[in-house]
């Protein structure tokens, strides 16, 4: 330092100082390679892609056609569909991944095993957005017996509204007819009868466990009995007979009915049979109510063509929800705490701590995860390759695939390929923007 | 003399009592309760789906098309290796490992060399248009590189790079040096003044300086950037899909297994988790890093 003239810090070099030309060519060696890959690699596609954008579809370079390619980009339904999922992401995403980030964050602060709750939700980050695509596909499976998340919904819906004991039968005899979902003894009944519900077409897996050999109880002046039973047997069997070998429904709700009004109901036990007791005298019909034969839910589409995309935001957010939660904690760490004692101190609820102390001071921090969201949201891609089956790849279309399918998926359209990346680009430009101010910013201070 | 509580809590200076009793300890935890319950769910959450391709590249096709993969528990005879067994003499799938190999650490050598003689060059050096050249790196972090697909396709055809691990290997290279840059150059900025302009006065050569100086104290955040850009490029799956045909780094070999998704799922699964298996031991082992580089790439 004291060889120095005493002018302020990093003096800039004088004109005729020596050496100032060795230190321009060591910065250019220095930057040689870099500049190297990035104008071969970067800056030169990226002007050829911008004017090959103009020209036709076929080939290296092909004839002028203006702004055609542009015109197709909002006129062909496979790329408005995918502009509209990309919209949609660009709404959702963002904005959820901060919210899940933020809450994360906040309910970790205070928490001694935060750092192994942390690693979780971070952990998906390190895995391809590809393999996530796989991953996720497994969890997906329609069917509930397959797929986790559908398991789980037919595990909260089955609380709510349990599935029948029976999904599917049909009336052994002509006896007993269908009527609204459930089944009707058509034979009217009186205290002392017996009612015989025979049912067939029930496939052994169906038939509910604990099943016995089907039997009538006894009679009684005061009640109504019957059986509901599997009037079936190997090698036949007379219809609407309670015979050796036919197995009893148990659990099944009958329900005692006079002039149609439900008066009663029992369920039946383990050999069918079922009673209802202190009836008095007049005219019944005994049925079987819809519930009884209500399908087992079957889970919803998440992998068909109108649930693709929420699918495919569900697991991106999967993915990134971490991300925001690392930010966004070091932001929090980072935080002032006499300004939130302070407020505390003053009475503020810790709402209002949240709301006017917490979140103004996260602004930057926050923000800073909104925008590389939205970037990363415009360019996905591989996921959707993944996730969606090919089948409802045009319904999950987003503009990085648009674009790839357009360029390199059989068709090799390098026209609207290329009008699709600069419309990319356009979507992009304003965080460069956001970028170069926010580093000019800093270089003042 | 606040020996009781965490380290981290010693900012907010609450003054303990001198004894905390057992009641007021438990009637704490049982207030925290709620939030421990809902992180713990949450983070069970999260790890299922992981879990789910674990077990399931443990099952026969047959048993993961038909049954979930966590009825295994009840039956866990059904679990075998011999899917993974079969993928370690598939030498397609072996091929695919080798070459994301290939292409995750020769880029990421690539990229700290180039990005960090060029943070170097536009911390340290003097010359007329640096910033300029640092705004031109800054505009350059999100250009998308579909930008970039259509021509170096043509460029790669001209020149013999379609198809090879060098084109895949240059291409993640180019992209990732807007990053790497800007990441190398803000650290190296922040090094201390005084060691640099003592050994320019003793006489060091820049190249020595860089060398001797920079690279060492550098270290962590090239540990950082070096973190991203092998992750980075080793998950990634469009820029092999279109410059390679014959080189198929993992995702892409798995990509071609997935039209038959039921029937090849004990392909499709233990490839997947193979396939996240590096990833995973990267991030464990220099988690720190990786963190640091996240912040340093998103906050800075």
């Amino acid at each position: 330092m004291s060889v120095e003239p005493p002018v302020a810090a990093a003096p800039p070099p004088t004109s005729g100082e020596p050496g100032r030309w060795s230190r321009y060519t060591a910065g250019a060696l220095f930057l040689a390679p870099a500049f190297f890959l990035l104008f071969v690699w970067i800056i030169y596609p990226a002007v050829y892609t911008i004017i090959r954008s103009f020209f036709g579809q076929q080939g290296y370079i092909g004839t002028w056609v203006g702004i055609d390619n542009y015109k197709r980009l909002f006129t062909t339904s496979t790329l408005t569909t995918a502009i509209k999922n990309n919209v949609i992401w660009v709404l959702v995403v963002p904005l959820s991944v901060t919210a899940f980030g933020l809450v994360f964050a906040m309910l970790t602060e205070r928490i001694r095993w935060s750092i192994a709750f942390k690693t979780v939700i971070f952990l998906p980050m390190a895995i391809s957005a590809f393999a996530t695509g796989v991953t996720w596909r497994i969890m997906y499976q329609q069917d509930p017996n397959v797929g986790a998340v559908n398991a789980l919904g037919k595990a909260i819906k089955g609380v709510i509204t349990p599935p029948g004991v029976l999904s599917s039968a049909a009336p052994s005899t002509a006896s007993v007819v269908q009527s609204g979902g459930g089944l009707v003894l058509k034979t009217p009944l009186h205290p002392g009868g017996v009612a015989l519900l025979g049912l067939t077409a029930i496939p052994p897996d169906q038939v509910p466990s604990g099943a016995k050999q089907a039997a009538t109880p006894p009679q009684k002046s005061d009640q109504i009995v019957g059986t509901v039973w599997r009037d079936f047997k190997p090698g036949g069997g007379v219809p609407g007979k309670v015979e050796q070998g036919e197995l009893g429904l148990p659990g099944v709700t009958v329900e005692l009915k006079e002039n149609g009004k439900s008066v009663q109901s029992a369920r039946s036990a383990a050999d069918g049979s079922f009673a209802f007791s202190g009836v008095k005298a007049g005219t019944y019909n005994a049925a079987v109510g819809a519930s009884t034969f209500a399908k087992p839910w079957g889970g919803f589409a998440w992998l068909g063509p109108s649930l693709i995309t929420p699918s495919l935001l569900i697991s991106y957010i999967w993915i990134w929800a971490g991300f925001a939660m690392v930010v966004i904690a070091a932001g929090l760490s980072a935080m002032p705490r006499d300004v939130l004692e302070a407020a505390r101190t003053d009475g503020a609820s810790e709402w209002q701590v949240f709301r006017r102390v917490t979140v103004p001071l996260l602004w930057p921090v926050l923000t800073v995860v909104l925008v590389t969201m939205v970037i990363n949201v415009l360019k996905v891609f591989d996921i959707v390759l993944s996730l969606a089956p090919e089948s409802v790849q045009s319904n999950a279309n987003v503009i990085a695939l648009a674009m790839w399918r357009t360029s390199f998926g059989g068709v090799n359209d390098f026209g609207t390929g290329s009008a699709i990346a600069v419309f990319l680009f356009i979507l992009v430009v304003p965080v460069i923007a956001l970028n170069i101010r926010r580093f000019k910013r800093e270089a003042e201070q | 003399m606040t020996a009781t509580a965490a380290p981290v809590d010693t900012a907010v200076v609450v003054v303990p009592k001198p004894h905390d009793s057992l009641a007021a300890r438990i009637l704490r935890w049982v207030a925290k309760a709620p939030v421990h319950i809902v992180l713990f769910v949450l983070g069970a959450l999260w790890l299922v789906p992981t879990l789910g391709l674990f077990i399931t590249s443990l099952l026969p096709a047959s048993t993961a098309a038909s049954t979930g993969w966590w009825k295994v528990f009840g039956h866990p005879s059904e679990l075998t290796w011999s899917n993974y067994n079969a993928l370690f003499h598939n030498q397609g799938m072996i091929n695919a490992l080798k070459t994301t190999a290939y292409i995750a650490v020769g880029n990421t050598v690539i990229v700290i060399i180039v990005g960090s003689l060029a943070g170097y060059a536009l911390a340290w050096l003097e010359f007329p248009g640096r910033d300029w050249i640092l705004v031109g790196i800054i505009a350059l972090l999100v250009v998308p590189l579909q930008m970039a697909l259509i021509p170096m396709f043509k460029l790669y055809d001209t020149f013999g790079l379609f198809d090879t691990v060098l084109g895949i290997i240059l291409f993640h290279a180019a992209f990732g040096l807007p990053f790497a840059i800007f990441l190398l150059r803000n650290f190296f900025a922040g090094l201390p003044k005084d060691i640099l302009e003592s050994a320019r006065i003793d006489g060091a050569s820049e190249i020595r300086i860089f060398l001797r100086l920079i690279l060492p104290l550098g270290l962590p955040a090239i540990a950082s950037l070096g973190i991203f850009q092998f992750l980075w490029t080793w998950n990634d799956l469009i820029v092999a899909l279109t410059f390679g045909q014959n080189t198929q780094p993992i995702t892409v070999w798995i990509f071609g297994q997935l039209r038959e998704f039921g029937t090849s799922i004990d392909v499709i699964a233990p490839a997947s988790f193979i396939s996240l298996v590096v990833p995973l031991i990267v991030f464990f082992a220099f988690q720190r890093y990786f963190v640091q580089g996240l912040l340093a790439g998103s906050v800075k």
